[in-house]
Formats: C-alpha cells, structure tokens, sequence
C-alpha cells in the first residue's frame, strides 16, 4: 500500500506541474499587455514600463513561471492587476460562498440519490423501478441553469419563501447563509443525484447477483435484511468513487448556477476577471479548480486501493 | 425494436429536421423586431410566443438548434477523430511508455472540466462558438480515449487479432482493420451520449456568455435573455429550456436504445 501511495503520490504531483504549466502558458498567448491595457491606450512609454517592472512583467518567462507557482506553494497568488489586492484572499472571500454551495448540493444529491437507488435496485423491473429511472433519465436532461431560473420563478417570485438571488452572508448566521443557498444548491444537486442514483441502482444490481448474496439469502435472511447487511456495504466502492468526482464538477458546475443566483463565489469573480482582463485572477482561480479535481482524483484513488487490494496491484 | 430506441430516434429526428428545416423555412424571420408584438405569450400566429424584441420564439428555436446541433457534433467529431487514434495506438502498443504517456495525458485533460477549458480559451481568445467547439472537443478526448483502449485491449486477446499478427500485419493495420470495425458499435453509443452532453454544455456556455455571440441564436443565450424577464413572461424561459431538455432526453434515449440493439448478447436473447 506504501509503494503505491508513493506511486500515486508522485503522480499527483508531476500532474500538478504539467496542469500549471499549461495554464500559465495558455494565459501567456494572450495578446496584449495587462500593464497597457490597465494604464489605457494614451499612457507614456515609461509609465508602462514602471508598471511592468511592478507587476514583474519585464522578467523571463520562466522565471515569471516559476515565482508563480513557488507563490502559489506559500499562499502568495500575486496581487490582481485590477482591484491591486492580493489574489489569494479575492478567492478566500469567494470560497466562503461556492465551497459551501458545492458541499450543500453534495449533501443533498447523495440524500437523494441514496433512497432512490436502493429502492429502485430493490423493485426491479416493476412499476417503481421504471418511474425511478424515467425520472433519472429526465434528471440528467435538464440544464441545471434552467432549473434554477424555474425553481426561482416557483418559490422566489410565485411562493416567496426564499430571494430570487443575492447572498447574505455568513454573519448574519448559518441559518440565513444556508437559505440563500438552498435553491442554488437544490439545482445544483438535480442533476448530479439522477446520476448517482443511476450508479446507486446498477452497482446494487450487481451485487445482488453475487455467490454471497445468495448464500445470505440461504441462511435465511429476508430479501431486504440481506440488502441492508450485506449488499449495501459492498455497493458502496462504485458509489463513493461517483461521489468523489462530483465534488470537483460541482465546484466547477457552480460557477454557472452563481450567475442565476447573483452570489459572489468563484463564478462571478472568474468572469469579472475576464471582462477587465485581470488574467492572474483567472489563471489562479482556473488552477485551483483543476488542483481540486486532480487532488480529489488522487484521494478516491488511495481510498479505492485502500478498500480493494487487487487495485494496488493493477497500476 | 425496443421503446427507447423508437422514442429517442424520434425525438432526435424531430430537432434535427427542424435545424435543416431552418435553413428554407422558418415561420418567421428569427431576426426581425417587431416591437409592437413583443413578450407575446404562445397564440396562434406565434406558436411559442414571442420575445422581449417581438421576435418569434419558434423561429428563434429552430435556427438555434443548428447552432447547439453544430456545435455539439463537431465537438464529438474532434473527441472521436483525436481520442480514438489515442487510444488504439495505447492499447496497441500495451504497457509500453506510449501508453503510459497516452494515459497520463489523458488523466490530465480529464481534470480541466470543459467549463474550466472555456474560461482559459475565452480569456485569451474572446468568446465565441469556435471556442464552444474546442473547450467541448477536448473534453471529449479523454472520454473516447479511455473508452476505446479499454475495449481494444480485451480484443487484442483474441484468436481472430492473433491469426492476422501471425498473417504479418503490422500493429497499426491490425487496429485499423479488425480492431475499429469492431469497437465501432461502442464508439456510435458513446458517440450519441457525448452529443447530448455536449448540447448542455453549448448551452451552458452561452448562458454565462462564452459560447455563441449575438446575433447568432442559440438556446443558451435565449436563456440568459429570459432571466431577467421570467417573472412576467415566464414563456421566455419554458420554451428554450424545454427544446434543450427533449433534445438531450432524444439522444440519451436513443444510446441507450442502440446500446441495447447493438449489443449481440442482448439480440441473442430477444431471438
């Protein structure tokens, strides 16, 4: 288990730097210069070299590379060439609202999807099993961005149980943080608990048909008393995988639900960057989703291989 | 024949004649204001209604299609063109540092999700369709990548590659000739969910403004067009989202449909 944890280890690392290295040098082909475009189109020759040498523009590629990362290592993520604050404590503020609305709608996809698929894998082939999964089939066809604006329209506009948008920020307590990401964390989650629950019911069905099932089943155990102790556990390694890669595209999937929302998270803070063409914030925000979803990898990864022995040996 | 398959087909048929139909018909010129008219909700001379410009929303809705049917198949076609080859030559050169350096790329292609992929190029680049296709398309890669290797791995065990090695044929003819025909049904299944996924993502894009620019239509941006006006003209929003929603519900009925039909195993069974 060593060996391959260090196996995977280095792996994870050589990935990281291959990921930032590309991203740094897709931000470095964009035309134009941050330090000229910020000081606009009259500004003397010397004033923009000034600013150059502040922002360490005038340095060497490589070095600008590499001042970046070894920053990024300590925390550093350079200081935004728009609002001149420090990068990393822009995206901090921002975590506050998207890394508890991807969490939010974690919760609730797994809440889902758990009683869906084990009731689904339990009728199957009846009429509850083919509702369950046209509702799955339905689930996964649906924009998430689209169910926003429809679940706004039903309980924003229409009901007015929560607001159309807008966050209220986590000082005026959990409770009143938690509701103005309920919807957004609701359409969030549809899509991803139809999925699961597909995941859910196939990974029950396949166990269900295994040697020790029907042993269970011979012992005497009830048909249900047979899934809870003795199916479930062992469905549970394809489910938890699932689990863990839909945290990464639920962090990814929220910078679009935050447009329908108008919540200050990641989203709205990569595409203002984008707009004023603040390029160091995107490269940093775009490098940490992409550091997310390689270091959950690598988690699900070591966890799977801790379950299940014969992977450690396959890679 | 099964059901999925009959109603996925039909579903898909239904919004690809109305993407050709668009470019001889449309009930009215999706382009044109007619103020006077405008936020009409569904009636008969507008079938769907119209929009906040008068314009008609079935018209608009048609166009539209061509541009997420488009941007979608091109973004299969580069996952499927780049992605196949990728992993027919790691499967064929097994355990070697070509697949080792195939997978590994792969691995980490598959951590830039496409929304991610479009953020990058559109900061660099400006938004536009193009840039839909590319984020989409690489994306696709690593999925049919992953998918094709998988399988040609497990026919390289077989007699029939065995008897054409002994015949001579190099490793590259091999997979060409009785290793694609053979993943072929596979490729066309995963092909059709891919199509699907990329619809959503065409239009997820172009709801945050990534994707296509006005005055090109396309049902993202009818979406993001809607947001502000959906409380009094809730048609607005129904509409796009319900031809986005029948379309991807079509193409994954329709893979699952053929995956069923194409399956040997299964037609075996139902004989």
């Amino acid at each position: 288990m060593l060996r391959y944890s260090l196996k995977r280890l280095l792996s994870l690392i050589l990935s990281l730097a291959v990921a930032s290295a590309v991203i740094f040098a897709v931000i470095e082909v964009a035309p134009g210069d941050p330090a000229s475009f910020m000081l606009g189109v009259n500004a003397q020759a010397d004033t923009v070299a000034a600013l150059q040498a502040e922002l360490g523009l005038d340095q060497s590629k490589l070095q600008r590379y590499l001042s970046w990362v070894s920053g990024m290592l300590g925390g550093d993520f350079g200081t935004s060439y728009t609002y001149r604050t420090p990068v990393a404590e822009m995206i901090a503020d921002r975590l506050w609202v998207s890394l508890p609305l991807a969490l939010f709608a974690l919760t609730l996809s797994t809440l889902i999807a758990f009683p869906a698929g084990i009731y689904a894998a339990s009728r199957r082939g009846r009429a509850g099993d083919s509702a369950v999964m046209g509702a799955t089939q339905l689930g996964v066809a649906i924009p998430n961005f689209w169910f926003a604006m429809i679940l706004v329209l039903i309980f924003a506009i229409n009901l007015r149980w929560f607001s159309a948008g807008g966050f209220s920020g986590w000082d005026n307590g959990l409770l009143a943080g938690m509701r103005s990401l309920t919807l957004p964390a609701i359409a969030l989650a549809l899509p991803q608990a139809a999925i699961l629950t597909r995941v859910m019911r196939s990974s029950l069905l396949d166990i269900l048909g295994e040697d020790f099932m029907r042993t269970a089943r011979a012992k005497g155990l009830s048909r249900r008393q047979a899934l809870w102790r003795h199916g479930l556990r062992n469905a549970m390694i394809p489910v938890l995988t699932i689990i863990g890669l839909q945290f990464s595209f639920l962090l990814a999937g929220a910078i679009i639900i935050e447009q329908v929302f108008y919540l200050p998270g990641l989203g709205r803070l990569v595409f203002q960057a984008i707009s004023s063409r603040d390029l160091i914030v995107v490269e940093s925000v775009v490098m940490l989703l992409v550091f997310a979803v390689i270091t959950v990898n690598f988690a699900v990864d070591l966890a799977y291989a801790a379950v299940d022995p014969r992977l450690r040996s396959r890679t | 024949m099964n059901r999925n398959l009959i109603l996925g087909a039909g579903l898909s048929s239904l919004v690809l004649l109305a993407a050709f139909l668009s470019f001889v018909w449309t009930p009215f010129d999706h382009a044109v204001l007619n103020i006077p008219a405008k936020l009409q909700p569904p009636n008969g001379t507008h079938l769907l209604g119209t929009d906040h410009f008068g314009r008609d929303l079935l018209s608009m809705i048609m166009v539209g299609a061509r541009t997420s049917l488009a941007v979608a198949l091109v973004a299969v076609g580069i996952g499927m063109g780049v992605g196949v080859p990728l992993g027919l030559s790691a499967a064929a050169a097994k355990g070697s540092w070509l697949d080792e350096l195939i997978m590994r790329g792969n691995d980490l292609i598959f951590a830039f999700p496409s929304l991610v992929i479009a953020i990058l190029i559109t900061a660099v680049f400006g938004a536009g369709a193009v840039n839909a296709i590319i984020a989409i398309g690489i994306f696709n890669i690593p999925v049919f990548a992953r998918i094709s290797r998988g399988a040609a791995l497990s026919l390289w065990e077989r007699e029939f590659i065995l008897a054409a090695r002994v015949a001579g044929k190099t490793r590259a003819r091999i997979s060409a000739e009785h290793i694609l025909p053979n993943i072929a049904n596979l490729l066309i299944v995963q092909g059709t969910i891919q199509f699907s996924l990329g619809i959503l993502a065409e239009a997820g894009l172009s709801y945050v403004g990534l994707g296509a620019q006005p005055p090109v239509p396309s049902w993202g941006r009818m979406l993001a067009d809607a947001q502000t006006m959906v409380s009094f003209a809730p048609h607005l929003a129904l509409v796009p989202g319900c031809a986005i929603i029948l379309t991807v519900l079509g193409l994954n009925l329709l893979g699952d449909g053929l995956r069923d039909w194409l399956d040997p195993k299964l037609r075996v069974a139902r004989a």
